[in-house]
């Protein structure tokens, strides 16, 4: 199944601000997402096609979902349910774990950033979010779609392989990483270290 | 007034707004993504700041105002007042937050206070430039005009 680079991919985006929801659809729509915004981190895994209490999307198939979700990006600070706290959830579940998450928040606090990049969000965006982070979504998405044809590819020609993911971010000028230098590229060797396929 | 004026009016009305920080590249994003398909944009977003900020200062008032005050209450408030701010570009009301998080934190009564009424001015006072701005946009699109772009 060939990636096709136009094509229209749908995010999620959760956030418990009405003007902060209004906010990130408008970037994400001006950037040719499809958006489906919600309030709260519930109604995300409502959407997702997962109950709160679920670890797997019940019979049907994800092609069967009603809405295929390409990237979900989340507010950190909600009641209820944190972004941190869906990250989780989606992570823990063997249908949508593969999911990419971005979690979004307006403190700038390196704890919090590293639990979420451990637990496998993808990326931290500071808010208020500007249009010039949008560019940083797509290569997430198709990192995902990438490793998913390698997949199938590998199960077909019974070979190893070892995949390593394209890396996401030279943008090291970007002040809004809220990270130093050191601290980034860290976490880059980590996440190389352990994105090695299991070979089937 | 003629068309020319009003234009002019309005080019130096905004860099005011910028140069004295009431307002900062937030907004400026915000205009950015207004555009034929979504000519409302700021205004819609302007608006539900002006809903939440002017809900959260009456909470905010009512919480201060308790025999015990209940500091994580406040901070919640001005977390969210802050976020929304900062979400437009308010930068002067974003600041007083800043601030107000703090006396929230050492649990300062007095200073909350202070900051309360800080904030709360702030607000009204770009709540007003903004109405001036919206409506100077408002004359010079009905004078047949377009909105000068200084960005």
């Amino acid at each position: 199944m060939a990636v096709d680079a136009e094509a229209q991919f749908h995010v999620l985006a959760v956030d418990d601000s009405l003007l902060d929801r209004k906010l990130i659809e408008r970037l994400l729509k001006t950037s040719s997402f499809q958006v489906t915004t919600v309030d709260s981190g519930s109604k995300a895994l409502e959407v997702l096609g997962l109950k709160e209490d679920q670890t797997s999307t019940p019979a049907l198939s994800p092609e069967h979902n009603e809405i295929e979700v390409n990237l979900v990006i989340t507010d950190y600070c909600m009641p209820g349910m944190t972004g941190y706290d869906l990250l989780k959830k989606i992570k823990e579940s063997s249908s949508l774990k593969d999911i990419p998450v971005v979690i979004m928040s307006s403190e700038n606090v390196p704890s919090r950033i590293n639990r979420c990049l451990e637990e496998g969000a993808e990326e931290f965006f500071l808010k208020p979010v500007q249009l010039s982070d949008m560019r940083r979504l797509r290569p997430h998405i198709l990192k995902g779609k990438h490793k998913e044809q390698q997949l199938h590819q590998e199960e077909n020609s019974n070979t190893n392989h070892i995949i390593i993911s394209s890396s996401n971010n030279n943008n090291m000028s970007n002040k809004r990483k809220a990270m130093d230098e050191e601290v980034l590229s860290e976490r880059t060797r980590l996440r190389f270290s352990s994105s090695s396929l299991n070979v089937i | 007034m003629e068309l020319g004026s009003l234009q002019r009016r309005y080019i130096d009305f905004t860099s005011a707004l910028f140069r004295e920080g009431f307002l900062d590249n937030q907004y400026t994003q915000l205009q950015q993504l207004q555009d034929e398909s979504n000519p409302e944009f700021v205004l819609e977003v302007v608006t539900l700041f002006f809903e939440d900020s002017e809900k959260l200062l009456d909470e905010l008032s009512r919480t201060l105002d308790q025999q015990v005050v209940d500091y994580k209450k406040v901070d919640a408030h001005v977390h969210q007042l802050k976020g929304s701010s900062a979400s437009i570009g308010a930068q002067r009301v974003k600041n007083v937050c800043m601030a107000f998080r703090n006396c929230c934190e050492e649990r300062n009564q007095e200073g909350c206070l202070r900051c309360l009424q800080q904030v709360r001015q702030e607000y009204f006072l770009v709540k007003s430039k903004l109405e001036t701005l919206f409506r100077l946009e408002k004359q010079i699109l009905a004078a047949g005009g377009s909105v000068p772009v200084l960005w």
